[in-house]
């Protein structure tokens, strides 16, 4: 039967054609094609590894930020303290100081007052007593004419002085 | 607006399929007295032939003439178109097309002596014509892939590239890598050409408009090439271990010292692989061919019955037809695949490198897929 029996003509064809065809595609279609893929592939993987790594990173990078922030608020919140410390402790001396010094001016005011007290007493004791001499003087000129007035005012000023004295 | 030409397109392929069988069935009922013969239509269609017939109106038939290329030990070299040849006319510089005998239809050429002799028959027939035109196109489309792939790497690609993409790498992938085993990269270019060819060759019978509908992988001349490609490709390849176990296998020593036995198995046994390849895919693309062939004749044959006998006839073959064809599509697929499977599978054999445990599981592996295939 001719339809199993192999023709030679178009077993010559046969072999040119896929000679061919297997020269060609095996030398420079299916090599390129797979290459390709395969760079295509890799180069998908390692964009793959590079955007996980430069999300690690900036996970990384967000939670040192984050402690850092978190640092800087803690020690915002020590330095807000302390100052408010020293402050009241300011405060406080400042007050001290005032206090000492108003007890001081108060003291100085008070001894300057007894002074001038005691200054106003003096002075306002002398004039008593040069006003008694003028008055005693005038008193004197002109009333004291007559022994008996005489006598007697110093009878009694005698008297008072001995009655204050006892 | 390129939709519509898209759809009134195949508006009129359909119409024209449609008007053919009745075209072609007045053309053979109008000849009376002349019996359909149903075993040589079938036997003549599944056949190479030195013309390329395209389409028959009533008398006239339209074919594309093929050259014809001739050695003859007597006359040296012919060229010439095969339009030379008039059937029932005298022979063309002393060859003829032999309409009966051991060499029917066939060029033949006449001794002196009245015997009938087989020249050197190098002529481009229908099967080598369409053989040479799939690969054009396949070198075409691949290479053009390639192109397009080399040209910008790194974007995926779209449309018609990206499709043949996915087609390359599942065969690569699925078929080439497992079976093969470590060295794959260097057998993947000729699987996957062994696969390409086969598949457009196989796809391109389907189609029974012209550049199709040849029957070339139905064709054992053409199977003969590629199973003895692949018995190269596999034993020119093989390690020290596969030819120890051919040559001087694990047996008793008494089955292979005075008369090797299992070494004249083994080695028979290299042979029947390739033999087997070359049988399954001729055999199932011609039985393909057979079928549809057979259905699409059952309308000649019932035109003598009647018309209500042969319209119902027509309309079940060509539902019939249909349904082959889209078997038929699958199978030009399966059969690719399986030749380029089992290729792959006995290159992977051939490279095994000694008696551990791998080869043993690959052993499991491939009579498993012997035993479903």
């Amino acid at each position: 039967m001719s339809l199993l029996s192999p023709e030679p003509g178009l077993l010559f064809w046969m072999m040119l054609s896929f000679g061919i065809v297997l020269f060609v595609l095996a030398k420079y279609g299916f090599p390129i094609i797979l290459k390709m893929v395969d760079t295509r592939h890799d180069y998908i993987e390692e964009s793959l590894r590079s955007a996980r790594k430069a999300q690690e990173e900036l996970a990384r990078v967000k939670e040192t930020g984050e402690a850092l922030l978190a640092n800087t608020r803690k020690e915002q919140a020590m330095i807000l303290k302390e100052t408010t410390r020293k402050n009241d402790i300011l405060i406080e001396q400042a007050r001290e100081e005032a206090r000492l010094e108003a007890e001081k001016i108060i003291v100085a005011a008070r001894d300057q007052i007894h002074a001038e007290k005691e200054e106003a007493i003096r002075s306002i004791r002398n004039e008593v007593s040069r006003l008694s001499v003028d008055l005693a003087e005038r008193i004197l000129r002109e009333k004291l004419v007559t022994n008996e007035d005489q006598m007697g005012m110093i009878d009694r000023l005698l008297d008072e002085i001995e009655i204050s004295k006892s | 607006m390129r939709k519509t030409w898209h759809i009134q397109g195949l508006l009129a392929a359909i119409i024209l399929l449609l008007l053919a069988p009745p075209l072609s069935a007045d053309n053979s009922s109008a000849s009376p007295g002349e019996e359909l013969n149903v075993k040589d239509f079938i036997l003549e269609h599944l056949a190479d032939s030195y013309e390329w017939h395209i389409v028959g109106f009533g008398k006239q038939d339209i074919t594309v003439p093929l050259p014809v290329i001739l050695h003859s030990k007597t006359s040296g070299w012919h060229f010439y178109l095969s339009s030379r040849f008039h059937p029932g006319e005298d022979p063309y510089e002393g060859f003829h097309i032999a309409t009966k005998g051991k060499y029917k239809g066939k060029i033949v050429e006449t001794e002196a002596s009245g015997n009938e002799t087989r020249p050197l028959d190098l002529s481009l027939t229908k099967n080598a014509a369409s053989l040479l035109f799939a690969s054009l196109l396949l070198i075409l489309i691949i290479m053009g892939v390639a192109r397009s792939l080399k040209r910008n790497p790194l974007e995926s690609k779209k449309g018609f590239t990206g499709i043949m993409e996915m087609f390359i790498m599942s065969i690569h992938d699925e078929v080439i890598k497992p079976s093969v085993g470590d060295d794959y990269k260097r057998y993947a270019p000729f699987l996957l050409t062994v696969f390409f060819f086969i598949f457009t060759n196989n796809l391109l019978g389907l189609i029974p408009l012209f550049p199709g509908g040849a029957n070339v992988t139905g064709n054992i001349a053409v199977t003969m090439v590629l199973a003895v490609a692949t018995f190269l490709v596999v034993n020119l390849s093989g390690s020290k271990a596969y030819y120890r176990d051919i040559l001087w296998p694990d047996v008793p020593t008494w089955l292979k010292v005075p008369v090797p036995l299992m070494p004249l198995i083994e080695i028979v046994g290299t042979l029947t692989k390739p033999f087997a390849l070359m049988v399954r895919l001729f055999a199932n693309i011609m039985a393909g061919h057979s079928i549809v062939l057979g259905l699409t004749i059952l309308i000649f044959i019932t035109v003598s019955l009647g018309s209500t006998i042969n319209a119902s006839m027509t309309v079940i073959s060509v539902i019939f037809t249909v349904f082959i064809d889209f078997v038929e599509l699958l199978i030009a697929y399966i059969q690719a695949y399986v030749f380029t499977l089992l290729s792959a599978v006995f290159i992977g054999q051939a490279r095994i490198t000694s008696h551990g445990s791998k080869p043993a599981a690959q052993e499991t592996k491939t009579t498993f897929m012997k035993d479903k295939l």
